[in-house]
């Protein structure tokens, strides 16, 4: 028995992983994150909003454990949006989630918990974390395929992950509203947050520009020769691998391959010019072991939603790494992160250049 | 768990004497007011009576208490009465200190969005509101002035008698929000000088959701909740008969209990302030030490998040609190802390400690006794460390 900090979102998952601990003896303490603005005066998206803190802490009281509120605005602001929105005007795709995970959850509120004597940070995240036998702390994929979130937390650390508690990882997502119906919890129907949680109607341009009102200046759209096809309003408005929006039309579907945030150009092509064979990742963090001195064979995940491919992956220098796919790809997408599997084991990942 | 409850400036527990006569009301006393019949002749017996120990705790007049709904309610009816009671006289401008309650300051804001221009008031790391800054700011054209009389957050006492001849001077109208001073400290009215002023009764071991306001006699307000002509026509609503006894009780028992309360919790409060910055490295008083309401201090500690003080203690039983809660029930800045200059990491790592009736000298050493430690612990966690 031991205390526990679970970061409660209101949802389901968060909340059958603060009962089922509770079931367990644990002394938990359910804390829930207030990331932004709650006083009306700024629309935001749809997570963690009044109606979330209110289920957290109807949860917390109907399993008996004290639950707290914290102001994490600033917080999230100085590193989850701020990247976000610098990454796009970048010219790059972001994925906050991550970001949420190893620079907030398991590290703002893991000192917050630890200053509360507590021992470990649990969240309701869809994944497993164990210690090997000669004491590494492994991250693997969740028994729920579809729901794994594994990929999100590829950035925890050693010491992080040695914090971590994900107590839904050995169930689906089935057994756990299962789990919640028996556990009589209210949420146990409660749908599952879509999209990037503070952008209000998945609208990241409107978001991005409200931000950071320089990115929206326009720029021309060329193709791979570099003559132009059109004009655009800003680069946070494109991805890697998008078709639709692009305000130009040609005989076949055509792509965004480049985003050049510096000469604001947006080069535009054929599919098959998506596909490449290599990619190379900075920020590398290495979860299973150390940075590798030769080649690897593993798999690459290089989206939340793409199935992992094989190929040949090597250390570069300490926080760098390339990969070479066996198989050509579509999209890789920078700002996206590279996580490396084997079998359902994180070996590590990073960010793609 | 042994729970010790530090939070009486949010509210108090109701004193049994006063739930003993409040059951009483509800279970006897169903009768409307208004109504004719002995039955509504009795439950006006009650909340007459009710008004008579709260006009006596103020020194007023019964004829000059309106019931309100609570201290918010008394304050919304003192800014709003008067403005839209005196909208079309050209007097157009309010004025009010930085560090009021939410519910003054709030309520000012609609207002100076439909052209009544507004000004608060500074006040120094002292937290006390000066004359000369009012006299500067007052107009010809101000209609009203509203300082409260003691600050919720620091606890410290405003100069009101002097504010107030300083304002009716220029002709303009006196609001004080006594909540946090009812009960506390002496009030008398008259001396005070005041043309309004706010009280609630869960501030001094009444029950929530009544209050009262105390207007001059000959002063009219615009009613802000219309319907029947309860009240004297001041504020509509079937009375709620219970809580005003209850409120009536509890007005009884603290006017009774003033002197030795005052003098017992001073005592507490001063023991628990020098323990705590004996004990604690990097702590210090916010605001004036004197003059302050007996039963509050508020204390600055370097380098910690008062968020996670507060929960730390709670999770060791110990019930404090730092400024205002936000909605969510998260806690923001401290305004009051923001208005007496301090910087940043200055209003958000203190912690507000208000004792009362329940509380004893063993509470006090408890609290000095586990205070080190889990200060010790968070600053040892403490990723980027708040500057001094």
């Amino acid at each position: 028995m031991m205390r526990i900090v679970v970061a409660m979102s209101g949802g389901v998952d968060s909340s059958v992983a603060a009962a089922l601990l509770t079931e367990q003896g644990h002394d938990v303490i359910g804390l829930s994150m207030q990331l932004y603005n709650q006083r009306g005066d700024e629309t935001f998206g749809n997570c963690c909003t009044l109606d979330d803190l209110y289920d957290a802490r109807r949860v917390a009281g109907a399993i008996g454990i004290p639950h707290y509120i914290l102001n994490f605005e600033r917080q999230f602001q100085d590193t989850v949006v701020s990247n976000f929105v610098h990454e796009y005007a970048a010219g790059r795709t972001p994925l906050p989630c991550a970001h949420c995970n190893s620079d907030l959850k398991f590290s703002t509120l893991l000192d917050r918990a630890r200053g509360l004597g507590a021992e470990q940070v649990a969240t309701g995240h869809y994944a497993r974390v164990e210690q090997s036998a000669c004491g590494r702390w492994l991250l693997r994929r969740s028994a729920d395929p579809a729901k794994d979130q594994s990929y999100f937390l590829f950035s925890l650390t050693q010491p992080q992950l040695a914090r971590a508690s994900f107590p839904v990882g050995d169930l689906t997502k089935p057994e756990v509203r299962a789990q919640a119906r028996r556990l009589g919890l209210k949420v146990a129907e409660k749908p599952d947050s879509q999209e990037i949680c503070f952008v209000p109607d998945g609208d990241y341009a409107s978001f991005v520009a409200r931000k950071a009102p320089a990115v929206a200046r326009g720029g021309t759209v060329v193709d791979r020769r570099g003559a132009v096809l059109g004009s655009h309003g800003g680069v946070h408005r494109f991805t890697v691998g998008q078709r639709k929006g692009l305000g130009v039309s040609g005989p076949a579907p055509l792509y965004v391959l480049k985003i050049e945030a510096e000469s604001r150009q947006v080069t535009v092509g054929p599919r098959d010019a998506l596909e490449r064979t290599a990619l190379t990742a900075s920020g590398v963090n290495w979860v299973a072991l150390d940075a590798p001195s030769g080649w690897l064979s593993v798999s690459a995940q290089i989206r939340h939603r793409h199935r992992p491919a094989s190929g040949r992956l090597r250390a570069t220098d300490d926080d760098r790494a390339e990969f070479t796919f066996d198989e050509p790809q579509t999209a890789i997408t920078p700002g996206q992160a590279v996580v490396f599997y084997e079998g359902d084991l994180v070996i590590g990942g990073g960010w793609i250049d | 768990m042994q729970r010790i409850y530090l939070d009486h400036n949010a509210t108090t527990p109701v004193h049994p004497a006063v739930a003993d006569t409040m059951a009483a009301a509800l279970r006897e006393e169903f009768g409307n007011p208004s109504s004719v019949h002995h039955f509504g002749q009795r439950a006006k017996a009650v909340v007459d009576q009710a008004r008579s120990t709260v006009a006596a705790l103020i020194g007023a007049d019964p004829s000059e208490v309106v019931f309100t709904s609570g201290g918010t309610e008394s304050d919304n009816f003192a800014i709003r009465g008067t403005a839209e009671a005196r909208e079309r006289t050209g007097r157009r401008r309010l004025i009010a200190s930085a560090i009021e309650h939410e519910a003054v300051l709030n309520t000012l804001k609609p207002l100076a969005t439909r052209g009544w221009e507004t000004t608060l008031l500074p006040v120094g790391e002292t937290g006390i509101v000066s004359p000369d800054d009012l006299r500067a700011a007052l107009r010809d054209d101000t209609t009203l002035v509203s300082v409260m009389h003691a600050n919720n957050e620091i606890g410290t006492i405003q100069p009101i008698a002097e504010l107030a001849r300083v304002a009716r001077a220029r002709g303009a109208l006196f609001h004080t929000d006594a909540v946090q001073s009812a009960g506390k400290i002496p009030i008398d009215v008259r001396t005070l000088g005041v043309d309004l002023l706010s009280i609630s009764a869960h501030k001094f071991y009444g029950p929530k959701g009544v209050g009262a306001i105390w207007i001059r006699r000959g002063l009219r307000l615009l009613p802000i909740l219309t319907g029947g002509k309860h009240e004297r026509n001041r504020r509509a609503g079937t009375e709620n008969v219970a809580g005003i006894v209850g409120m009536g009780t509890a007005a009884e028992i603290a006017r009774a209990r003033m002197a030795d309360e005052h003098a017992r919790v001073a005592a507490l409060r001063d023991r628990l302030e020098e323990g705590i910055l004996r004990a604690v490295p990097g702590t210090v008083v916010n605001g004036a030490r004197t003059p302050r309401v007996p039963n509050t201090t508020n204390i600055s500690f370097d380098r910690i998040e008062a968020e996670s003080l507060l929960i730390a203690l709670d999770l060791d039983g110990i019930a404090v609190s730092t400024g205002s809660a936000c909605s969510s029930g998260t806690l923001e800045p401290s305004h009051v802390l923001k208005a007496m200059g301090f910087p940043p990491h200055r209003t958000q790592n203190s912690i507000r400690f208000s004792l009362g009736i329940g509380n004893t000298e063993a509470d006090v050493d408890r609290v000095i006794a586990v205070l080190p430690g889990i200060v010790e612990k968070l600053r040892s966690l403490t990723r980027t460390p708040v500057r001094a």
